[in-house]
């Protein structure tokens, strides 16, 4: 590397051979990534292809795993109910969750950096829920939520005389899902949020005044032509965390329904997952659960990047 | 000292910037105030609405914590505390230590995971994203496009490897289980190498002219320079950890190695919930206010990061 000065080097130049050469360019550099690399390939990249070759077979940990080519896939799409119940439920969350986690975190961004003062106390009171843990705040929502007269949303709701008797709202199996979709939702309010605050806040203040000249009317029209254009990167980076965060509902529903959920009516891909994996440990199948999730994620992560492909 | 460090790896252009920045930010602040009269009103019960939405069951939360058995238990149900009370808390630390495992150990096991996990993370991903972008070794643009590829898929995905790598190395039911499988994330690398790009020369060059080792160099220039990037990731990575509730669910069987999300599952269902209410939300507090502590010290550095976070695809 030409901006590296060894003194070493300098005094008494050495003949490397090409190999030499190429291991001393490289291993500094490889030597910081190092420790780095082994975690992430042992934990994150290599477990991808393991999972990948599992769920091809029959896996109990017991006994050596059974190749069963496309087996797994089959049942999971053709046999397992569940599972479709899982999908659904999941899909009905990331519709809901994602879309207005993002929206509204952007929403709420663009407002904060518009505000002259208490910018810190607005954000802090926005971004407090996505802070906490989804088991610990189930517990007071499960108090909101509650099936009895007790509960702040009967007690509401029989105060205004919308219903006469309370509603369990976390045992029937036709309310637990959207109680599940309100207390994500509630928790996913920040995702991204800090990041497009960020990007707001550094935006070139230049290009609206050249907006003005091009005869940009309104802060709605500022927001369109010149902010979001110009937010690609940062709104990347938050759609793909949402798009990964809302997919993997999991712990606010199990606090929330149960696990099983009655009639799994907040049953997810990852409650199944967990649930073949470390319930029933066949793992050969909760692998194909496991890349199902990993290929829809993965995927929907994709076409964002070419939605919001910055063209610099 | 910090202070003085941080205010010099801030260049003069990004001052000016934000300057600016602001100057723009009063101005349409100002024309928001003269048009658009129905759109604003608008907008503030919007964000009105957001707020309470936002800050009801946080409010209720910490209210919960402090009440006495009496307004538990009052009809109409109360939502801010009448008798405020720190018994609660006596309860949660003496009453349980008795018969089960008491209180204070799942908090240490919280903490303990914790700021271990972080504090790695903070090294082996400062450490690994400075060697890519400062010394650029050959296969770095195709590591970081694996680490970009990573950010698309969650933890779940590779769980199941990954309790098997656990299983077979003997450290179910151990604080490792639950430490070295999160020390290395995309996301943590993510952030600290976007940030490290800006980072100058410069200032490298002349301690390496002084003859400085390269992990010395690392140490005590890039490090330092680095400040508000690693103290983003610490806050993530904390907030992440601290709040896990699925890799105890996987690694941990034993009551006594539990985290406090897990313990906090353990007390809020099961037998005699309703006497146990009072206590449960005091450990919700305790459970829920590091974070938010955490995050509150440490916002302008992460302000100063999040700035870099974009991807450019």
């Amino acid at each position: 590397m030409s901006k590296k000065t060894d003194a070493a080097v300098a005094v008494k130049p050495k003949v490397y051979s090409k190999g030499g050469r190429f291991w001393r360019d490289n291993r500094t550099g490889w030597g910081f990534l190092l420790p780095f690399m082994v975690l992430f390939l042992v934990f994150t990249i290599i477990p991808v292809f393991v999972a990948m070759g599992y769920s091809f077979t029959n896996y109990n940990m017991i006994q050596s795993p059974a190749f069963v080519g496309l087996q797994n896939y089959r049942n999971l799409f053709l046999e397992d109910d569940v599972f479709i119940i899982a999908l659904q439920n999941t899909l009905v969350f990331a519709c809901v969750i994602g879309p207005t986690g993002y929206i509204m975190s952007f929403l709420m961004a663009w407002f904060i950096s518009l505000c002259k003062r208490g910018r810190g106390p607005l954000a802090l009171a926005f971004y407090a829920p996505s802070l906490t843990s989804g088991t610990a705040m189930s517990v007071i929502w499960l108090v909101i939520f509650s099936g009895d007269r007790y509960g702040y949303l009967n007690h509401l709701l029989i105060r205004i005389g919308l219903i006469s008797d309370p509603i369990l709202w976390g045992k029937d199996s036709t309310y637990i899902l959207w109680v599940v979709v309100i207390i994500s939702a509630w928790m996913s309010m920040g995702t991204g949020f800090l990041v497009f605050l960020a990007g707001l806040q550094n935006l070139d203040p230049e290009l609206y005044e050249a907006g003005k000249v091009d005869g940009i009317k309104n802060p709605f029209q500022q927001l369109w032509y010149i902010t979001l254009p110009l937010m690609k990167p940062q709104l990347l980076f938050g759609a793909i965390n949402s798009i990964v965060s809302s997919l993997a509902v999991f712990d606010v529903a199990t606090a929330v329904a149960g696990f099983p959920s009655p009639n799994y009516s907040a049953h997810t891909i990852v409650a199944h997952l967990y649930d073949y994996a470390f319930t029933r440990f066949s793992m050969g199948y909760a692998s194909a659960v496991a890349m199902f999730l990993f290929i829809f994620t993965f995927g929907l992560s994709r076409i964002c990047m070419r939605i919001f492909r910055s063209d610099d | 000292m910090s202070k003085e460090k941080n205010s010099a790896s801030k260049d003069a252009g990004a001052q000016a910037a934000e300057i600016a920045a602001a100057a723009v930010r009063k101005n349409t602040a100002r024309r928001l105030r003269k048009k658009l009269k129905p759109g604003k009103i608008l907008l503030y019960v919007l964000v009105g609405a957001l707020l309470c939405f936002t800050a009801f069951p946080m409010i209720a939360m910490v209210c919960r914590a402090f009440m006495s058995l009496e307004d538990l238990f009052h009809y109409p149900p109360y939502i801010i505390v009448h008798h405020p009370t720190l018994g609660n808390f006596k309860d949660l630390f003496t009453s349980l230590s008795s018969s089960e495992v008491p209180f204070t150990r799942y908090i240490f096991n919280s903490l303990w995971v914790t700021i271990v996990t972080v504090f790695l993370s903070v090294f082996i991903c400062s450490m690994g994203a400075y060697g890519m972008v400062k010394h650029k070794p050959i296969g770095a643009a195709v590591i970081f496009n694996i680490v970009v590829a990573a950010l698309g898929f969650s933890s779940h995905v590779t769980k199941i490897p990954n309790y098997m790598v656990v299983s077979g190395l003997g450290l179910i039911n151990s604080y490792a289980a639950l430490i070295v499988p999160s020390i290395a994330t995309a996301y943590n690398f993510f952030l600290v190498k976007q940030f490290c790009e800006q980072l100058p020369d410069s200032l490298l060059e002349a301690a390496r002219i002084d003859g400085a080792k390269e992990l010395r160099v690392f140490w005590t220039i890039a490090m330092p320079l680095l400040k508000p990037a690693w103290s983003t990731l610490a806050v993530f990575s904390f907030v992440s950890n601290w709040n896990d509730s699925f890799s105890p669910l996987v690694y941990i069987t034993s009551d006594a190695m539990k985290t406090l999300p897990l313990a906090l599952q353990t007390m809020a269902g099961g037998a005699g919930v309703v006497s146990r209410s009072g206590t449960t939300g005091a450990a919700t507090l305790l459970t829920t206010a590091p974070t938010i502590i955490v995050y509150t010290i440490m916002r302008g550095r992460v302000m100063q990061t999040m700035t870099y976070s974009g991807i450019k695809s």
